[in-house]
């Protein structure tokens, strides 16, 4: 498994993500793009999908890339590597490739749980060999901080504000992670950008299966969540350790919770410090969809632990 | 050797013999069966082309954009709402200058949904970027799918290139076929020489930026200078392959008894077939009538058109496709030609064949009736009840 010194060992050797890209002062984003890409050993290329990190990367003349990169459209990443996956395959059938060479996709949460959901599921489905990572900061916050799907039950978005009638997102978020699981590919997880090590760890153990793969990473987005700019690291802490955003992976239909914390904190404690849940906290309303938020984390908890427990016994 | 077949089984015997390394294609009436065909060739392992069965045309255009991109031959087929669905991404392809050769079976838009032929799938895409080809036949929806591989790839283009064929008319029906020996084709194809391919993983490149104001002018200005090469790679390739097949492609339209003819038909696709025959009877009776078949739409030749048309007194330029609001694409395009030149023809506009109409030879004859006496820039319908 990797470790940071391998891992800066590697970029020392060769930086496959370059500084100047102008991704704002505290998003998560690059620290995930780097310990991913540090984390496989063989040449990578990369599609993206539209979204933060393929403008703040690409502004033509300029690129941070420095492994082969390809942006298509929003919601075609999954489609655009599955082409190149069957690029490499076909040249390599008739000798015209001789290296192994693996395929990386980066895409939002916009960009996956919306929008990308179909090219996502088909190229799941077909079985391209690829890993397929979620930069998922839980709105579309390129375009200002909309809602999507992964956007939290009560957060206050810009297309579901926080307003006298109607205190925030109505909708619970969609579960990506377990609908990618319901595919059967041989490795799921979800991370966190506070848990670089267990992210590269990941990176790795995904690695080493041959066919689709996704990491649902949570990546804190200081101007969309309205909390510091240094908090990003300590924000994704808090949601792991609230359990809000729980750590794991499913290994070919096993499941495995990584990190369990010794005491699960009480959702408050991630919601009160982001300006999105601010509303939450000023009337009694709020109290109680603070306690069905807490309710909701328990419960989907519980059926993760269980199915731990369940797979793993089998 | 002369063999009968549909026009689906010719364009899939073109892809076969071009072998690409990869076809991302998904099955939408009437392309369907090239797509069948191909799958049936990869599973008996009669080529090494990687098939990806995408779950939508956007998937199937945005996988032979990255498969394109990472370096391989790309073909691919749809129709109508598939073209429809996976525009966006025709326009990215053409936008990267990826050589995707791509077979349209020609049918119309929804709504109300119908499956039939007429072009306004063709016209969707007019903007696009793409090199438009018309076939009247299935030996030219054969031939043109080996040329437009050349022309695509050609360096000084690097463009997507669309061959269109009428649905059911040419895709389902039987017709003769010859096509060329295999290693012919192979030799006449040549080997794909990708630019900077994604796959060169030692020379890192950036595909799709992010360009501003500053820069995206530029880009697509460069983008319409690839278009601008076309007209001299396509009669450079026609050349090639009239060699190679003797076969009669000469030009980027098919004049037919055209030289000193005072009334004419324009027209795309198989009802230039249609339209001969009438030409012919009419001919003999005396009429002085031609027809200017359209082979090369996009770049639109409209200085040879001028050439070709300028002594006709009377031109009926035939859509069959409503740009509603406003004229046929193609009678726009013809009569463009001509807006500076004073020698010029009188110009009708027919709206003909939408979602499968007929369009028969007493019609075709009647629209050179009607020529004599209609008025210059009239929007007449062909087999239309009012």
């Amino acid at each position: 498994m990797p470790s940071i010194k391998v891992l800066a060992q590697r970029e020392e050797a060769q930086v496959r993500f370059t500084a100047g890209h102008s991704l704002c002062a505290g998003c998560a984003e690059p620290m995930i793009v780097r310990t991913v890409l540090n984390a496989i050993e063989d040449p990578v290329v990369v599609a993206n999908a539209t979204g933060c990190l393929e403008v703040a990367t690409s502004r033509y003349p300029t690129s941070a890339w420095n492994v082969p990169w390809i942006h298509s459209a929003f919601e075609n990443a999954a489609a655009t590597i599955a082409g190149v996956e069957a690029a490499y395959k076909a040249l390599k059938r008739i000798g015209k490739i001789k290296k192994r060479i693996r395929f990386v996709a980066f895409g939002g949460d916009g960009g996956t749980y919306d929008i990308g959901l179909q090219a996502l599921s088909g190229a799941l489905e077909r079985g391209h060999d690829f890993l397929y990572v979620v930069l998922n900061n839980e709105a579309y916050m390129n375009t200002g901080v909309q809602r999507s799907s992964a956007t939290p039950r009560c957060a206050s978005a810009t297309t579901s504000p926080a307003g006298k009638a109607i205190p925030g997102k109505p909708q619970d978020r969609k579960d990506l992670t377990e609908i990618v699981a319901a595919h059967h590919v041989p490795y799921v997880a979800q991370a966190s950008v506070s848990h670089l090590i267990d992210l590269a760890n990941k990176v790795e153990r995904a690695m080493s299966y041959e066919g689709p793969k996704l990491i649902n990473v949570l990546s804190t987005c200081p101007l969309g969540w309205r909390t510091r700019r240094d908090s990003a690291i300590s924000m994704a802490k808090l949601a792991v350790d609230t359990c809000y955003w729980p750590l794991y992976e499913v290994v070919e239909g096993v499941y495995k919770v990584n990190y369990k914390p010794k005491e699960k904190l009480p959702i408050e404690e991630w919601l009160k410090p982001q300006g999105r849940f601010r509303h939450l906290f000023k009337s009694e309303d709020g109290k109680k969809l603070i306690a069905e938020l807490q309710a909701a984390v328990d419960r989907h908890w519980e059926e993760l632990l269980r199915k731990e427990r369940c797979t793993q016994e089998a | 050797m002369k063999k009968t077949m549909t026009g689906h089984k010719a364009v899939a015997e073109a892809m076969r013999q071009i072998e690409p390394d990869v076809v991302a294609v998904y099955p939408i009436t009437p392309q369907s069966e090239i797509a069948e065909y191909y799958a049936q060739y990869v599973a008996d392992g009669i080529v090494h082309t990687e098939l990806v069965p995408v779950e939508s045309e956007h998937s199937a255009m945005s996988a032979c954009v990255g498969a394109a991109a990472a370096g391989a031959r790309v073909m691919t087929a749809t129709a109508s709402q598939g073209l429809a669905l996976m525009i966006e991404i025709v326009y990215i392809a053409a936008s990267m200058r990826l050589p995707i050769v791509m077979a349209l079976a020609n049918r119309a838009l929804s709504g109300p949904i119908n499956i039939h032929c007429d072009h306004s799938d063709a016209y969707l895409a007019r903007d696009a970027g793409v090199v438009h080809i018309f076939a009247e036949s299935a030996q030219e929806a054969y031939d043109w799918m080996i040329m437009a591989q050349r022309i695509a790839e050609h360096e000084r283009v690097h463009l997507p290139v669309v061959v269109n064929l009428d649905g059911f008319t040419l895709t389902h029906s039987v017709q003769v076929v010859e096509p060329l020996p295999d290693e012919q084709v192979k030799e006449f194809v040549g080997e794909f020489k990708p630019m900077y391919p994604l796959l060169d993983v030692d020379n890192p490149s950036t595909w799709g930026p992010f360009a501003m104001p500053d820069y995206y002018f530029e880009l697509k200005r460069a983008q319409a200078a690839a278009m601008e090469e076309v007209p001299a790679v396509f009669l450079e390739v026609q050349r090639a392959y009239r060699e190679l097949s003797g076969r009669n492609y000469g030009g980027f339209f098919e004049g037919y008894r055209l030289e000193d003819a005072e009334r004419a038909i324009v027209v795309m696709g198989s009802t230039a077939g249609t339209a001969k025959v009438v030409v012919d009877e009419l001919r003999a009776k005396g009429e002085k009538v031609g027809l200017l078949k359209v082979w090369l739409w996009r770049p639109f030749p409209k200085e040879e058109i001028v050439k070709a048309l300028s002594h006709v007194s009377k031109v009926a330029v035939l859509d069959r496709a409503f740009s509603f609001g406003g004229m046929g694409a193609l009678y726009l395009d013809v009569t463009s030609a001509f807006v500076h030149q004073d020698q010029r023809p009188q110009f009708v506009n027919y709206i003909y064949g939408l979602g499968g109409r007929d369009t028969t030879t007493e019609q075709l004859a009647q629209v050179f009736g009607e020529l004599k006496t209609a008025q210059p820039g009239e929007l007449r319908y062909i087999g239309l009840r009012e």
